[in-house]
């Protein structure tokens, strides 16, 4: 009697611990049978529960639904049937991604009450391969924001540090991973919103190739930029996931089937791999000026003597047209903003006030529907859209993008990949930038210029400054993931 | 570039977008600072440069012409999410 209850006790004690195991961990424990599915996805809401009070990861906890499909997973292990890798592993999903019949919300108040009426394709693969959907993480409203304050419904506090932002838009993300509430998530990328809050909260975000990853179901914030993408406690787990969400969708035409090459990747790594020790790393150096925390600076030249040491070559490159990246993207990305949000009308679905007649009715549902945020940038979209400031603004912009998309091309005839900051600062206080637009855009100016060329580009943790988590970006060749996570592991 | 408070009233009511007073000289503001940060574009040089819409070079993706949603279950969903139905019609408010 004794003994069974001590026992017991020890499966309680260790099962607390389940939710902070990586994928590959927990799939070797549900094999092993070390513990139960429902018993990790259980282990994960009982720590949503204790700590989401304070860290606000979740607008959303799908807390049944993800202990039935636990159980599905256990009777399969029982009857001895082998397991996929993500099978029975919990994961969080920003709440711009659909899963059907869960409240979708982009975190604003004019999709309050909408409910997903199917799957994104992301969501459908995870689904087929088993994957346990604990729940929808906070974002920036539709995904607009570099801190998840402006979200409708709260803000998320950093795990590191409750006083200081989580990094946006996928903040809820960064932050249930970890905060061990969950054991991967997904995010979206438009200008950083992965990779940035990736290295504020200390895990690892990659964003995709423009096309590696289906967009359907991902609500739209800018058509020609958005990914999806992983945020996971390894680079190992981010492959996993990889794996898993991508591929050629006949749902999304802007996507990609790379086995059969219907676009140019030219010299991808699973075609001429290379170890470690004979790689060639650009460091661009628009990318290490003034604007940079030295404090980063230090910790990110470390990680890059240690590449030097382990073999690879450093070579210094320069992207010259980075100083117009950022002023680029803020012309393009609210362009296409203003054209992807006149969906939320009041008339299809979502918030819809009363009006008079049809134009008070769409100006009333929208006023009251949207933050600060998706206004300023619609207006801003419509404005450098509008008769007579097409040209100076919007195609002037995407001549730029040319002349960026075309620096990266230049800059990897010389090397295999390039490293360079994340975010100029560690995670900043909550309320720091929210009041100033212009200061909040300035901390994605390491992110956006491979947004705008379409490159893949990962987040590593690399060290800290105080307690604060400091962040490592690569950035390969299009359609070169397999490199920059080989180098990243 | 400055904006003018009327060009922000003008251009809010192009994208439908209901704008209180107050919020005009609020956006009048933080949209000039805007423009005036990205006027930084105008240094580029971008004589005889092909402007970029899409990055990764794909050309002319068709489908054939067919829909895709026939299943009845979501039908009513997508139906059920509309704020005003009639007969199984979408409901809006007269435009003429």
């Amino acid at each position: 009697m004794i003994l069974i209850l001590s026992s017991k006790f020890q499966i309680q004690n260790s099962f607390m611990l389940f939710n902070k195991l990586t994928i590959t961990k927990v799939h070797q424990g549900l094999k092993s049978k070390e513990f139960s599915a429902t018993e990790l996805t259980s282990a994960i809401l009982e720590q949503i529960k204790k700590r989401d009070k304070e860290i606000g990861a979740y607008l959303t906890v799908a807390g049944d639904s993800a202990l039935s499909q636990a159980k599905k997973v256990d009777e399969k292990i029982k009857k001895g049937e082998e397991i996929g890798i993500l099978e029975g592993v919990p994961v969080a999903i920003k709440d711009n991604i659909l899963v059907k019949d869960i409240k979708c919300t982009a975190a604003s108040k004019i999709l309050e009450n909408y409910i997903a009426p199917y799957d994104a394709t992301v969501i459908k693969k995870l689904k087929k391969v088993g994957a346990v959907i604990v729940g929808k993480t906070n974002l920036d409203e539709f995904a607009m924001g570099s801190s998840t304050e402006n979200s409708a419904f709260g803000i998320t506090r950093n795990p590191h540090d409750l006083e200081r932002v989580p990094g946006g838009s996928s903040g809820g993300s960064a932050a249930a991973v970890a905060a061990d509430e969950c054991i991967y998530a997904l995010g979206s990328d438009t200008g950083g919103s992965i990779r940035q809050p990736a290295c504020f909260c200390g895990v690892v975000g990659l964003k995709p190739t423009y096309g590696r990853v289906s967009r359907y179901g991902l609500m739209a914030m800018a058509s020609s930029l958005d990914q999806i993408g992983p945020l996971t406690k390894t680079v190992e787990d981010a492959k996993i996931v990889l794996e898993a969400i991508s591929g050629k969708d006949g749902l999304d035409s802007t996507s990609v089937d790379i086995t059969t090459r219907t676009v140019l990747v030219a010299n991808r790594y699973e075609d001429s791999p290379r170890s470690k020790q004979d790689i060639k790393i650009g460091l661009p150096k628009e990318y290490f000026i003034k604007g940079l925390d030295p404090a980063v600076e230090k910790v990110i030249k470390k990680a890059i003597s240690k590449f030097e040491q382990m073999g690879a070559e450093i070579i210094e490159i320069s992207l010259p047209h980075t100083e117009y990246a950022l002023a680029a993207y803020y012309i393009i990305m609210p362009a296409e903003v203003s054209a992807n949000l006149a969906r939320y009308d009041g008339i299809k679905y979502g918030l819809s006030e009363k009006g008079d007649n049809l134009l008070d009715v769409y100006l009333k549902t929208r006023q009251r529907g949207f933050g600060q945020e998706p206004r300023r940038r619609i207006i801003l979209g419509a404005y450098t859209l509008s008769a007579g400031y097409y040209e100076a603004y919007y195609l002037k912009a995407q001549k730029a993008r040319t002349l960026i998309k075309k620096d990266f091309e230049e800059a990897f005839k010389k090397v295999d990949v390039l490293i360079t900051p994340v975010s100029p600062t560690p995670a900043f206080k909550i309320g720091e930038k929210i009041d100033d637009p212009l200061k909040m855009y300035l901390s994605d100016i390491y992110t956006v210029p491979i947004n705008l060329a379409g490159l893949p580009a990962i987040s590593v943790p690399c060290g800290q400054v105080g307690n604060l988590p400091i962040g490592l970006q690569i950035i390969g060749k299009h359609f070169d993931e397999e490199r920059i996570l080989d180098l990243a592991q | 570039m400055k904006l003018s408070k009327q060009q922000v009233e003008h251009v809010a009511k192009l994208a439908r977008l209901g704008i209180t007073e107050k919020e005009k000289e609020k956006f009048r503001k933080e949209l000039s600072a805007i423009l005036g940060f990205v006027e930084k574009l105008n240094e580029a040089k971008t004589e005889g440069v092909e402007p970029t819409a899409h990055i990764t070079g794909l050309q002319n993706v068709t489908r054939e012409d067919e829909s895709g949603m026939t299943n009845q279950e979501s039908r009513e969903k997508i139906m059920k999410l509309a704020p005003k139905r009639k007969n199984g019609y979408v409901k809006v408010k007269a435009i003429l």
